[in-house]
């Protein structure tokens, strides 16, 4: 085994530079940094803190407008302006990586086998049939059952986590000196996290390569890691063990990173507040398959008779990981898609509503989606964006009526009232969850459905949005439903948690009685998964 | 597979019908007829042509009649080239016609893709733009400026190729009509190609193909031109179509005996079974065209491959 005190990687003076049209943008700036044999270094920070293109820049991965000057030595072998074929002698072999999306990762038109078998084949010399030894080998060791017919399916075939094993297997097939992890398990459900994050160390402890890992997530690194890096903004902030990072942070910045999960509880409302949305044995299928002169469908239940009631000022959390049915639950409550069961919205029978029916009603019953790029329009204006349920709701207004409620809207959601005039892609993550948000209260609802409104933020702005959520429903008296794959979150916001899994409620309670004494084994398992790593 | 394909052409029965009963309700409603010439036919022979052609019969029974007919594969006779029937003319005429068509075809696919793939890895440098600049001039001049230009150069100049006809149909009587009409939909495929070609590069798993140290060749190849190629099949049937009814300039700039003259020729005269004839002959290779797009649409990508 290697000596655990050679430094293996050394970056001195790592810039990283992008020329974009709006001029030249330094993602970092000068960093230096030592992985040694063996050790697990964490990368910690934010979106836009240069952790990740710090590692793009020394595998040759950067975008093409991006440039990467400095030092970056593998073992007294200089990276950086390596010619690409020397360069492609150490990627894949001596240093590999895995990525954030399982997803997109791997080519979605080769199966596994190949795609694992050929950098066995380009760095070893060998034909893919003698490499498929070495594949199945590794995806024994990985954990992916059946090898033998695992091997020859496609990735879409196969669950995030499944793919991110074959990601894992793939860096592991040239027994490398240095596995860069970036984000490994950001895109997958806490359970399944774990798993991975154990697969890795238990891996580690048998092949003694060093581990880079690149993470926003804390509760991560400090059970995982030995040595950890705090970045932003391109620079390194503090740099320590994990001990010294955790226990005595010297920096704000990484004090303010480590106090970022999000804090505070919710007191539920009195007993006797009125029911606002009552959703009882709510039932959807979902078609799959059938067509025009194809076989018959099949049906596949994504909600299974699962009873809600949400009083006024409540908040219910919905948990639940993936596939679980919580966020086709939250659009049935709202009668976005068909289904089965019945209904209740103030009092009012809306089980037989059709689309016609619910519009008047849609006023009073609010959406928040979780990708504040993608639910936005990029063509409409701010305002015209926040502005547009009041022309079909209230189209009595006037121009200049609608454009008082945004000013007061924005203004409410923490954002300067300039901003009406301004397009989406101006704006930060939080600040767009900000117009949202501000594009469902600017119509005075009653029932506002959350649907992961903080998944897509970092921490630090996680915060600032369920404070704003908060505040925004004291002083509106407000009802959510909020939909999250986060506990910590789960825990913060709501004050009625239901536990959701394969379409069913498998446990509900007041929030405290379920994080304080869950009697689920799926909910301690949720509850271990995402507490245990913090 | 098999079941796959035995659906589709069962799907192509439909298909046909309704494309057959539309065209020809329409051609009969448009104005004038087969015999209605310059100079006016005599009334008693007009009758009897018409009798004779079946056409003073109602509307509907010449329609069942001609469905009846066409099931059994007689399209009934031509009413100007009186000694043919449809299928006489089409089988005489379709071999030069394929024959061209799939050169042409062969021309523009393979010389499109590899003037995109070479665009898309030099995006924005001079390669790049000339040679979009160039696509966008090939699909906007005509083939009847193109044709004759290169005509004008290659044989009355410079006395290289021949100045048309078929010959015995080897390569020199080819090259120009092959390239005539196969240049606008070459500079279709070339840019088709560029774009998704840019998108696939800049695609996650071609960020890993390159950190795990594939050469360059394995990257672009392998990896992103397979998942490139799929807009780029997509086109293939509009393509085949468009080479099909392409081919009725280009034919009789190089006067070859294709079967691309009777489009025009039988919608002039309103020789109504010529015009079915040909709608069909076109309408049956879209449709096997789109089936072969399907079936290497599943070859090339295993998320939509049809068990």
């Amino acid at each position: 085994m290697t000596d655990k005190n050679e430094t293996i990687l050394s970056v001195r003076g790592l810039k990283v530079d992008f020329t974009t049209p709006d001029g030249d943008v330094n993602a970092v700036k000068g960093i230096d940094l030592d992985v040694k044999a063996g050790e697990t270094l964490a990368v910690v920070g934010e979106s836009g803190s240069g952790k990740s293109q710090t590692m793009m820049g020394i595998m040759g991965l950067l975008a093409a407008n991006g440039k990467v000057t400095g030092s970056a030595e593998y073992r007294g072998k200089q990276l950086i302006g390596l010619p690409i074929k020397e360069l492609n002698k150490v990627r894949g072999s001596k240093i590999t990586m895995i990525f954030q999306e399982p997803m997109t990762s791997l080519d979605p038109l080769y199966t596994i086998g190949r795609q694992i078998a050929e950098p066995i084949v380009h760095h070893k010399g060998l034909s893919f049939k003698q490499a498929k030894v070495r594949v199945l080998e590794l995806l024994k060791l990985v954990g992916i059952p059946e090898p033998e017919r695992r091997i020859n399916s496609y990735p879409h075939e196969m669950s995030g986590g499944q793919r991110q094993r074959v990601m894992i297997a793939m860096a592991l097939a040239n027994e490398p000196d240095l596995l860069i992890a970036d984000e490994p398990t950001t895109a997958l459900d806490v359970t399944i996290q774990a798993q991975i994050l154990d697969l890795l160390r238990d891996l580690q402890k048998r092949f003694g390569m060093a581990i880079v890992l690149i993470t926003h997530d804390l509760g991560i690194v400090k059970h995982f890691a030995e040595t950890v890096v705090v970045m932003r903004k391109g620079e390194v902030v503090e740099r320590g063990t994990v001990e010294q990072i955790f226990e005595r942070p010297q920096e704000d910045y990484t004090k303010m990173l480590l106090d970022a999960v999000p804090s505070g509880s919710k007191a539920p409302p009195a007993e006797t507040a009125p029911v606002v949305l009552e959703g009882r044995n709510v039932s959807v299928d979902f078609r799959i398959g059938g067509g025009f002169l194809t076989s018959a469908h099949t049906l596949f239940r994504a909600v299974d008779g699962v009873t809600i009631r949400l009083q006024e000022g409540q908040t219910i959390g919905i948990v639940g990981e993936s596939g679980s049915g919580k966020s086709t639950l939250g659009r049935a409550l709202l009668r976005l898609l068909p289904s089965s069961g019945h209904y209740h919205f103030a009092d009012k029978n809306i089980s037989s509503f059709g689309r016609s029916a619910m519009r008047p009603l849609r006023k009073q019953l609010q959406l928040v989606f979780q990708d504040p790029y993608g639910s936005l329009s990029p063509r409409q204006t701010v305002g015209e964006i926040i502005t547009e349920g009041l022309l079909i709701h209230e189209p009595q207004l006037s121009r200049s009526d609608r454009d008082k409620r945004a000013v007061a809207a924005l203004k409410e959601v923490g954002l300067d009232p300039a901003a009406r005039n301004r397009y989406p892609h101006e704006f930060s993550g939080g600040q767009r969850q900000r117009i949202a948000i501000a594009r469902a209260i600017i119509l005075k609802p009653k029932v506002v459905i959350l649907d992961e409104p903080t998944s897509a933020l970092d921490r630090s702005v996680q915060g600032q949005v369920i404070e704003l959520l908060r505040d925004l429903q004291s002083k509106h008296g407000l009802s959510y439903i909020f939909i999250s794959h986060d506990l910590a979150v789960i825990k913060a916001m709501s004050d009625y948690v239901v536990v959701m899994k394969n379409g069913k409620i498998v446990e509900e309670g007041q929030t405290e009685d379920i994080f304080e004494s869950p009697h689920h084994e799926y909910t301690k398992t949720l509850i271990g998964a995402a507490f245990d790593l913090d | 597979m098999f079941h796959f394909i035995l659906r589709r052409l069962a799907s192509a029965v439909p298909t046909l019908f309704i494309v057959v009963t539309i065209s020809f309700f329409l051609m009969r409603f448009a104005p004038g007829g087969p015999f209605n010439l310059e100079r006016p036919l005599p009334p008693a022979t007009m009758e009897n042509l018409m009798k004779a052609y079946h056409l003073d019969q109602p509307l509907w029974n010449q329609y069942l009649n001609y469905l009846k007919n066409a099931v059994t594969g007689d399209f009934g006779p031509s009413y100007i080239y009186k000694d043919n029937t449809i299928a006489e003319l089409i089988g005489k005429g379709l071999p030069y016609s394929v024959k061209l068509g799939s050169f042409a075809l062969l021309f523009a696919l393979i010389g499109g893709v590899l003037v995109g793939t070479l665009a898309a890895l030099r995006q924005n440098s001079f390669f790049d733009f000339l040679t979009m600049s160039v696509a966008t001039t090939g699909v906007t001049v005509p083939n009847f400026v193109v044709g004759p230009v290169l005509l004008l150069i290659f044989s009355l100049t410079f006395s290289l190729l021949p100045g048309g006809g078929w010959g015995d149909g080897s390569w020199p009587f080819l090259i120009l009509p092959v390239i005539t009409l196969g240049l606008p939909q070459l500079a279709v495929f070339a840019r088709l190609t560029r774009g998704s070609m840019i998108e696939a590069l800049h695609a996650d798993h071609i960020r890993t193909a390159k950190a795990y140290g594939l050469p360059s060749r394995s990257v672009v190849i392998t990896h992103a031109m397979r998942g490139a190629l799929l807009p780029v099949v997509s086109y293939l049937a509009p393509c085949a179509a468009a080479l099909l009814t392409g081919s009725a300039v280009v034919e009789s700039i190089f006067t070859i005996p294709g079967v691309g003259r009777y489009f025009v020729l039988g919608a002039i005269n309103r020789d109504y079974t010529l015009v079915m004839g040909t709608v069909v002959l076109v309408a049956i290779f879209v449709i096997v065209f789109n089936l072969v797009v399907d079936i290497l649409y599943g070859l090339l990508d295993p998320r939509v491959r049809h068990d």
